[in-house]
């Protein structure tokens, strides 16, 4: 384990999402839903020096193992986070983020004149395309920017 | 056609298209020959929900259903419904569903039809969501174009809001089904929104645009003209900017073939002088009338799958 990589202590349960890019970590832990509120520890590491990346932000979670959907959420902004399961200190899983055929819930369409931006009772659900996203409703594609569309929580 | 709901002109395959067409042909022979039709569907009721105004599309929905042996209800305007309380849309078109064997809707927001489809049994009709698509519109037009210059090797000009023109939308669409070299013509700030282009280069559609008429004129087979919709733009200053922009008269049409078919989804404003109206190019007047025997076809194969 590199010096970079022991800014933040290793955990003994949990998920370590590594190589995010650099100050995307708190946008991860939105799309992922983790606030704080669960009371178990979350270490957040920004813009510490990658050989691969230039710069990338580490994320350790404590006491919760992410399944493969949620890892793949974030694909949409973390393309090349790796993400280990560990469990008494040890790797017992190694995932990489693939991208999902459509994510729910976790985006507000820009397009103000969207239903999915009225007072209805819908979750907002975007189709993956290989550069963007495009709303499911009112087929709005966003290629730019996807980071600023998160509505999460 | 396999769908419950008609929502967007990307669920319709040529194969779609042409039954429906096809349908609609005989529908139309049998009003043309005076004969009476059997009551296909006696004891259905079309429920007619209109968010925005609508003469064309209602009446020729309203016409159709009756034209089959059904019926229609109508939520009638919004100021009038409990819309003005505040309901939903989803609770609406769920509460609707209990009167109703279909529900035609027209609703200001993009993908209204969409998610109302998700909420209910019955057959949803897309009447026109926003500046989304109005899928039935096409189906008419294709009609209109079939009948006058064909649906293979054609030539057409759409001209106008590309931007908020949802019959725009759903046409260019529908055309990547067939063999059409299609022209966009339109100021900068119209030009089609990103979605549709996307659209058509996926299905690898022959398209090229233009700000100027005269470009194309010559090589259409089919203009296809709309109304900059002032209702549509965030800011009256953009609308003055463009208003007026494309305005066809006698003279535009110098350069035209012999056999140029014009069309306009109506209403017009000043897009199309009436001094056009009497010569042979004119079609939109019959292009509206061929909403009843297409929306009779429509219904047919909707509520034959949902028997």
């Amino acid at each position: 384990m590199s010096d970079h990589e022991l800014r933040v202590s290793k955990i003994r349960d949990g998920t370590v999402l590594d190589h995010l890019p650099g100050g995307s970590a708190l946008h991860v832990l939105a799309l992922l839903g983790i606030d704080g509120s669960e009371g178990t520890g979350v270490s957040v590491a920004m813009n510490v020096p990658s050989d691969r990346m230039g710069t990338k932000d580490v994320v350790k979670v404590e006491e919760r193992e992410l399944s493969q959907a949620e890892v793949d959420v974030l694909s949409l902004i973390a393309p090349r986070a790796t993400v280990n399961i560990v469990q008494e200190y040890a790797v017992i899983e190694k995932k990489r983020v693939e991208r999902p055929e459509s994510v729910a819930g976790v985006l507000a369409c820009p397009n103000s004149s969207c239903i999915t931006n009225a007072d209805e009772p819908v979750t907002t659900r975007f189709d993956v395309l290989d550069d963007g996203l495009r709303c499911s409703y009112c087929e709005e594609i966003i290629r730019e920017g996807i980071a600023d569309h998160l509505d999460v929580g | 056609m396999r769908q419950d709901h008609l929502v967007a002109a990307g669920q319709l395959s040529r194969a779609d298209v042409e039954r429906v067409l096809d349908r609609a042909a005989e529908f139309d022979a049998a009003l043309g020959s005076g004969e009476s039709l059997p009551a296909r569907y006696p004891e259905t009721v079309l429920a007619l929900c209109f968010y925005e105004p609508s003469t064309r599309t209602k009446m020729s929905f309203e016409t159709a259903m009756k034209r089959l042996g059904g019926d229609v209800v109508d939520m009638g305007s919004v100021d009038a419904s409990s819309v003005k309380k505040g309901e939903s849309l989803a609770d609406t078109v769920r509460v609707i569903e209990g009167y109703g064997d279909g529900i035609v809707l027209r609703h200001p927001r993009e993908g209204a039809a969409r998610m109302a489809s998700e909420f209910v049994d019955v057959p949803v009709v897309n009447a026109g969501d926003g500046a989304g698509q109005h899928p039935s519109q096409t189906l008419l037009d294709l009609y209109t174009i079939r009948e006058a210059a064909g649906l293979d090797d054609l030539t057409i000009g759409i001209v106008g809001d590309l931007k908020y023109g949802r019959t725009v939308h759903s046409l260019a669409t529908a055309l990547t089904e067939f063999d059409a070299h299609m022209h966009f013509v339109s100021p900068e700030s119209l030009r089609l929104p990103r979605s549709v282009r996307f659209d058509l280069h996926e299905a690898g559609a022959q398209v090229r645009e233009h700000t100027e008429l005269d470009d194309v004129l010559p090589e259409l087979d089919v203009l296809y003209v709309t109304r900059i919709q002032r209702e549509r733009f965030p800011d009256e200053d953009e609308y003055q900017k463009v208003a007026g922009e494309f305005q066809i008269d006698g003279d535009t049409l110098d350069a035209a073939g012999d056999d140029l078919t014009v069309m306009h989804p109506l209403p017009r404003v000043d897009e199309i002088a009436p001094e056009i109206d009497d010569t042979d190019y004119a079609n939109y007047f019959e292009q509206a009338h061929n909403g009843v025997p297409v929306r009779m076809a429509l219904l047919d194969l909707l509520l034959s799958n949902h028997e």
